[in-house]
């Protein structure tokens, strides 16, 4: 894989911003919200970390990806389409009848390991992966991305326990800590902290991070395993609706769909960040 | 003759015999060896079993991601609690998303007479029945357990498994063939067939012995695969005998007894039918013999439910 500059890599998270929102208004639906949180995220991942692209995609040692976050599937198909796993205008099908581009990845989409949409399931399916390279001794890593709001569902935490019983430091979970889900915060709705202690105390090697901070992304999972003999778990500190000024933070662009003056403003404001990383 | 084994013990030892043949081959399992007859699959061949602990949905979705890293994976848990707490991992990770996991309900149905109903699953050929891409099988005996177990593991599509804990009588039968997806023929006649499945075949085929003995000969098939259903064994059976019977160890609703009963009616069979299952209640509990006798799932039961549908003579 040629090694993108940060500079590089802060380009592609401008474009992909940009790729999102046209989609999304193209198709009229879509996770606006979170796929702006998460972006930073899989361009990392995508361009810097996984060991994985179109060629060796069903190769067995390839890292999996698997996004738990299934609903914020824009943001998957956008890195995607980019590194080459499918033509890019593909995409002006998403929600459209009967395209495979639907609200959720699912592995009609070529590059996406596992169907998610249902919460809850990324993580058990990531320590099967992982547990099957430690038995094989392969050096493949699992990935997996997980909301906040999604937390609550105790089918993680099962996942989590077996984690750190089989010795899992192969795989790295990264929870897209936006703290915002559909009713409002997180800390509202079922309060998630101290959330790294939780993780700490079953047997994760916790570390904080700016989620939307590609240096410190690039820095952060440059050190995984955190730990030798755990799984790492990447306490990703986001803005729901990043990169937008009028989106960010803000609960109701969870789902939320620009208009035509919104979406102007929106482009325009990422025509101004891709100038200024031009300069 | 052989010593009656259940077909939890069956399962366990063709499964360890697979388990030495294929090392890529994971049994895993929720707290749920011992009740799976797995112990002695453990000390075997420790490598090959990954325990998860009380986790039945986390059970499903590791097995999904073992087999998705190429794993043959067997997941084991007892049925009440596999097909219902995580039926949602049965129906993404593993059915939408086409892993090929065989997921193994053991202890079905009543098999837990006397614990109640948390520990009855008489819900699962209905629940799995309406997810697409899983074959549903309930094997009568030591014989179609074996063959289910090889058979499973040989396809590359998601199974699921479902054994009692009872020890089950060897069923002899015209031709030792099984599969999957073609119903058995335990016994040749034409005055009505019995139509069963799993631990029920064998009391079905008892009431076949008693009208025998009246001079009715009934046909026994052992439909050990609910789904894909052997449409064309139905049909032959209401064309080619004097009615239905459907028998099973589950719930009235959604399962052989509607499949069959839906298959006829759109056909335009209309045929003396029964559906034989347990009725829409909690049921009695105590011995799974003593509820089957309750609901007339034994011999004499099911040859009066076949008088009661046989032309008066």
């Amino acid at each position: 894989m040629t090694m993108l500059t940060e500079r590089e890599l802060k380009k592609k998270s401008v474009q992909y911003r940009k790729d999102i929102l046209r989609i999304i208004k193209g198709s009229g639906s879509g996770h606006t919200g979170g796929d702006l949180s998460s972006i930073d995220i899989l361009n990392v991942l995508y361009n810097r970390v996984l060991r994985v692209t179109p060629e060796s995609f069903e190769n067995s040692d390839r890292d999996y990806y698997i996004q738990s976050k299934g609903h914020c599937a824009e943001a998957l198909f956008v890195v995607l389409a980019d590194r080459g796993f499918f033509p890019k205008e593909e995409l002006n099908t998403l929600n459209k009848f009967g395209s495979h581009f639907i609200g959720h990845p699912t592995r009609k989409v070529n590059g996406v390991e596992q169907n998610t949409g249902a919460l809850g399931h990324g993580l058990a399916f990531a320590v099967g992966v992982a547990l099957a390279a430690k038995q094989d001794r392969k050096d493949y890593r699992a990935f997996t991305l997980l909301g906040d709001g999604e937390l609550a569902e105790g089918s993680n935490w099962e996942a989590g326990m077996t984690a750190a019983h089989y010795r899992l430091d192969n795989l790295i979970a990264i929870v897209d800590r936006n703290g915002l889900q559909i009713t409002g915060s997180t800390e509202d709705v079922c309060q998630l902290e101290p959330l790294g202690e939780k993780f700490e105390s079953f047997g994760f090697a916790v570390r904080e991070c700016d989620g939307n901070d590609i240096g410190e992304l690039v820095h952060t999972f440059g050190a995984v395993p955190f730990v030798p003999g755990k799984p790492s778990l990447v306490l990703a500190k986001t803005r729901k609706g990043k990169g937008i000024s009028f989106m960010d933070n803000v609960a109701k662009w969870h789902h939320g769909v620009p208009n035509d003056d919104e979406y102007s403003r929106a482009m325009a404001e990422l025509d101004e960040a891709e100038k200024e990383l031009a300069a | 003759m052989e010593k009656p084994k259940a077909n939890l013990e069956v399962f366990a030892s063709t499964l360890l015999e697979l388990a030495h043949q294929d090392p890529n081959l994971l049994v895993v399992t929720s707290d749920s060896r011992g009740s799976g007859k797995l112990a002695p699959f453990g000390k075997a061949v420790p490598g090959q079993i990954v325990e998860v602990g009380i986790a039945e949905q986390n059970l499903v979705g590791v097995a999904a991601g073992l087999a998705a890293a190429g794993k043959t994976v067997f997941a084991v848990s007892p049925a009440c609690f596999v097909t219902a707490r995580s039926l949602e991992q049965i129906k993404n990770d593993i059915c939408y998303s086409d892993r090929p996991v065989k997921v193994v309900g053991i202890s079905a149905g009543v098999s837990y007479g006397a614990l109640g109903s948390t520990h009855h699953s008489l819900h699962d050929f209905a629940a799995l029945r309406a997810i697409h891409n899983v074959t549903i099988v309930a094997p009568a005996d030591s014989f179609e357990t074996r063959e289910a177990v090889l058979a499973a593991a040989k396809i590359d599509e998601p199974v699921y498994l479902r054994f009692g804990k009872k020890a089950m009588p060897h069923l002899s039968r015209p031709a030792e063939e099984f599969e999957l997806g073609k119903a058995s023929l335990i016994r040749q006649g034409s005055a009505l067939t019995f139509i069963a499945s799993g631990e029920t075949v064998a009391p079905a085929s008892d009431a076949a012995e008693l009208l025998a003995k009246e001079g009715v000969e009934c046909r026994v098939l052992s439909m050990h695969t609910i789904k894909p259903l052997d449409e064309a064994a139905v049909l032959s059976a209401a064309s080619e005998t004097g009615g239905v019977i459907t028998v099973e160890e589950h719930s009235v609703h959604g399962g052989l007894g509607e499949a069959c009963a839906a298959l006829l009616l759109q056909a335009g069979k209309c045929v003396p039918f029964k559906i034989v299952g347990f009725p829409d209640e909690y049921t009695v509990t105590g011995g799974q013999v003593e509820i089957f006798k309750h609901y007339g799932i034994d011999g004499p039961g099911l040859a009066n439910m076949a008088r009661s549908v046989l032309p008066k003579r």
